[in-house]
C-alpha cells in the first residue's frame, strides 16, 4: 500500500466511522439495543421507572469508560487485559490517601489528592503497558498480562486484602451524586466518550490512531509517530480504568481491591467489539463501544430482572460477543 | 517467526524453539532446584518432589495443549473454565466409576475445543474473541450444571483412584499419565508431519494453504486437543480434591500461557517445544513452591497477596530477557 492510499483511506474511514450512513448491518447495535429496550418495556416489571434508569446508568457508566480506552488500544491492533487490576489499583490508593493523616489534616487537598494520585498511578500503568508493547515489542496481550496478574497482587498488598470502609460524603459524590436530574458518572461517562470521540474523528492524534491500527509499517513510512501515539493509546486506556476504579468505589463507600474491576477486561473487550471495534485495529467506534456496553448491561439487567441465573447470563453475554463478531466478519468480507 | 536453518543444530535436541531461550529456561529450572536444594532441608524429600509434580500436572496438562495452540499462531483462553466444567461433568459421572468419569470428562473438554474450533475455522471468528466467549459459556455451563455449588464425587467407586492413587505406592497416576502424554505430544511435534504442519500454519497460513497443508483441519486438531488436555485436567481436579469444581480454573489460562511464554515460544506461532513449555510450567510452579519453604524458615513473611506481584514481576523479566534476546537476534539477521 503506498502512502497516499493510506492517507486517503485513513481520512475515509475517519469519516465514515464518524458519520455511518444508516444500513442494518452498521446499526445492528442500535437495532439491538431497541429490541432489548422493547422487550424489556413488555415483560420486565417496574421498568420504566427512574430507579430502574438510575441503576443501570451507574452500572453502565463504569463499563463504557474503560471500553471507550479499550477501543482506542484496540484501535492501535492492541489488547489491554490490565484495565481490572488497575482499577483495583487505583481503587485500593483512593480511601488510603483521603484516610492519611495529611488527607484527614487537609480533607480538600485529601480529596483532591485521592482523584489525581490513582488516575496518575493508572495511566504510569499505562504507560508501563504501552513501553512494553511499543519500545520493547512485546505482543500486547503479554504485555498486559503482567499487569493484569500482579496489579492486583498490587492493591491486595497496599490494602492488606481488607475491606476499606469509608464516610467521605465528598468523594463519595464521584458515585452517588446526581447532575441535572440524572447520575453524575453517566454524564462523566458520556462527557469522556464525547471527548474521545472528538479526538479520534477530528485530531491528527485520532487519524495517526487509525492509520497506525490499519497498517502500521505503511503509517509509519508516511511519517507518523508510531510508537507516541500507540503509548498514549494504552495511557489513556489506562487513565480511564482509574477514573472507572474510583467510581466502583464512590458507588459503594468501600474498597475491595479483591472485588473492584473483577472480569472488567472480558466486559470492556466485549462492549468495545459489540460496538463494531475489530481486534486487527483501524476502528475506533467511541460510540460505538458505549452502545456496546449498555447493550451488556441491559442485558445483564434484563435476564437478573426477569429470575434467570447469573451463571446463564454469562452463557447469554458470550453469545452475544460471537454474534457481534460474527456479524462484523460477513461486513469484511 | 519464520524458520531458519538453526533450527537443525544441538539445540533441536531440546526441541526447535531455534533460540538461546529454551536453554535459558532450563538453566533457570536448575539453578532455582540447586538453590532451593542446598537452602531448604526437606526439599528434596520424596514427598515435596510427588507433591509438587502432583500438584503442578494440571498445569503442565493445560500448557502442553495451550503450547501447541499458540504454535499455530491462536490462542486458547477458555482451558480454565473447560477445567472447571469437565470436573463438574467427571464428578457427577463419578458414581459410575473411573470409565465412565474419565472418558466423560474428557469428552466435554473435547466438545468445547470442537466449539473453539468450529467458531475460528468455519465462522472465522478471532480465536481470541472465539476463546473468550466459550471461556464464559463454559463457566456458564459449569455453574448452571452445579448449581454453582461444589459437586461432591462418589468415594464408594473407583474414581480417587486416578487422582489420589499411586503406581507401586511411589508414582502418582496423574504424574505418570502427563509424563506419557507429554512423550507422545513431543514425538508428534519433533517427528511426525502433523507436527511439521502445525509449525507450518503457525509459520504463515496462506503459505501452508498454498504448499497444500490442510490449514483448517490443523486448526480443528490443535483446539480439540487443547480442549482434552484442559478436560483431563478437570478430571484430575475433581479426582484429587474430591470435588467438581465450578469456580476453579480461573486464570488457568493466563498461567498457561505464562508457561509457554517463559518456555521460550512466541505468541506469533511457528515455533515452539514440548520439553521447554513443561519446563516453564514447572518454573512457575518452583517459584511458589520455593516462596512457601522461605516463608516456612520464618526469615521473611510474605503473604499470599505477594504471590501474585511476585508471579507478575517474575513474567516482567522473563519478557524483559526475551526481549532484549529478540533484539540481538534481529541485529545479527541485519547484519548479514
Amino acid at each position: 500500500m503506498s502512502d497516499t492510499n493510506v492517507a486517503a483511506e485513513t481520512k475515509q474511514t475517519a469519516r465514515e466511522l464518524m458519520i455511518p450512513k444508516f444500513s442494518f448491518r452498521k446499526h445492528g447495535g442500535l437495532v439491538a439495543l431497541l429490541i432489548i429496550l422493547a422487550f424489556n418495556i413488555a415483560v420486565t416489571p417496574n421498568f420504566l421507572q427512574m430507579q430502574t434508569l438510575f441503576v443501570n446508568i451507574s452500572q453502565v457508566a463504569t463499563i463504557a469508560i474503560v471500553a471507550v480506552g479499550m477501543s482506542l488500544v484496540i484501535a492501535t491492533g492492541g489488547i489491554d487485559l490490565s484495565v481490572g487490576a488497575v482499577m483495583a489499583v487505583a481503587g485500593a490508593l483512593a480511601p488510603i490517601i483521603f484516610q492519611s493523616s495529611l488527607g484527614v489534616e487537609y480533607p480538600v487537598a485529601g480529596l483532591v489528592l485521592s482523584v489525581l494520585i490513582p488516575v496518575l498511578v493508572a495511566a504510569l500503568c499505562g504507560l508501563f503497558n504501552g513501553t512494553l508493547v511499543c519500545v520493547l515489542k512485546v505482543q500486547p496481550i503479554i504485555a498486559t498480562l503482567i499487569l493484569f496478574i500482579s496489579g492486583r497482587g498490587i492493591a491486595m498488598v497496599m490494602t492488606n486484602g481488607q475491606l476499606q470502609t469509608f464516610n467521605m460524603p465528598s468523594f463519595s459524590l464521584l458515585g452517588t451524586g446526581k447532575l441535572l436530574g440524572f447520575p453524575f458518572q453517566g454524564w462523566l461517562a458520556l462527557g469522556i466518550a464525547a471527548v474521545v470521540a472528538w479526538i479520534v474523528g477530528k485530531t491528527l492524534f485520532g487519524r495517526y490512531l487509525l492509520a497506525i491500527g490499519g497498517n502500521e509499517k505503511s503509517a509509519h513510512l508516511a511519517g507518523a509517530p508510531v510508537r507516541k501515539v500507540k503509548i498514549a493509546a494504552y495511557v489513556i486506556c489506562g487513565s480511564l480504568s482509574g477514573i472507572a476504579g474510583l467510581i466502583v468505589v464512590a458507588i459503594n463507600s468501600a474498597s475491595d481491591a479483591a472485588r473492584i474491576g473483577n472480569l472488567m477486561e472480558l466486559d470492556a473487550i466485549a462492549a468495545a467489539v459489540v460496538g463494531g471495534a475489530v481486534l486487527s485495529g483501524g476502528r475506533a467506534p467511541i460510540f460505538g463501544a458505549v452502545l456496546g456496553a449498555m447493550i451488556i448491561q441491559l442485558v445483564k439487567y434484563t435476564l437478573l430482572a426477569n429470575g434467570v441465573a447469573d451463571e446463564v447470563a454469562l452463557i447469554a453475554k458470550s453469545m452475544i460477543i460471537v454474534a457481534a463478531v460474527y456479524i462484523q466478519q460477513s461486513r469484511k468480507e | 517467526m519464520q524458520f531458519d536453518s538453526s533450527t537443525f543444530d544441538l539445540r533441536r535436541l531440546l526441541g526447535n524453539s531455534s533460540s538461546t531461550q529454551a536453554l535459558g529456561v532450563w538453566a533457570a529450572l536448575i539453578l532455582l532446584i540447586v538453590f532451593a536444594l542446598l537452602r531448604y532441608d526437606n526439599f528434596g524429600s520424596a514427598y515435596n518432589i510427588v507433591s509438587f509434580l502432583n500438584y503442578n500436572s494440571m498445569f503442565i496438562l493445560i500448557a502442553l495443549g495451550m503450547c501447541f495452540v499458540i504454535m499455530t499462531g491462536g490462542i486458547d483462553l477458555s482451558v480454565g473454565s473447560v477445567a472447571a466444567f469437565s470436573s463438574v461433568i467427571a464428578a457427577f459421572l463419578s458414581e459410575h466409576g473411573l470409565e465412565y468419569a474419565l472418558p466423560g470428562g474428557i469428552l466435554a473438554g473435547m466438545v468445547i475445543g470442537a466449539i473453539n474450533a468450529f467458531m475460528i475455522v468455519a465462522m472465522r471468528i478471532p480465536p481470541f474473541i472465539a476463546t473468550l466467549a466459550s471461556m464464559l459459556g463454559a463457566k456458564g455451563a459449569a455453574l448452571v450444571i452445579s448449581d454453582a455449588q461444589t459437586v461432591s464425587i462418589s468415594w464408594e467407586s473407583n474414581f480417587t483412584a486416578l487422582g489420589m492413587g499411586k503406581l507401586f505406592d511411589i508414582i502418582p497416576w496423574t504424574i505418570l499419565i502427563v509424563a506419557v502424554i507429554a512423550i507422545i505430544a513431543w514425538v508428534v511435534l519433533e517427528h511426525t508431519s502433523l507436527g511439521r504442519t502445525v509449525l507450518a500454519v503457525g509459520g504463515g497460513q496462506e503459505a501452508s494453504q498454498l504448499m497444500g497443508l490442510s490449514v483448517k483441519r490443523t486448526t480443528c486438531i490443535v483446539y480439540i486437543f487443547s480442549g482434552a488436555c484442559a478436560g483431563l485436567a478437570g478430571v484430575f481436579l475433581a479426582s484429587g480434591f474430591g470435588a467438581g469444581q465450578p469456580l476453579e480454573g480461573l486464570g488457568w489460562e493466563l498461567s498457561a500461557i505464562a508457561s509457554v511464554v517463559v518456555g521460550g515460544t512466541l505468541l506469533t506461532g511457528g515455533m515452539g517445544s514440548v520439553p521447554a513449555t513443561i519446563a516453564g510450567a514447572l518454573l512457575l510452579g518452583l517459584l511458589f513452591n520455593v516462596l512457601n519453604f522461605e516463608n516456612g524458615l520464618g526469615i521473611i513473611s510474605l503473604s499470599a497477596h505477594w504471590q501474585s506481584v511476585i508471579r507478575g514481576a517474575f513474567l516482567f523479566v522473563v519478557i524483559l530477557l526475551q526481549a532484549r534476546m529478540a533484539s540481538k537476534a534481529d541485529l545479527s539477521l541485519r547484519r548479514n
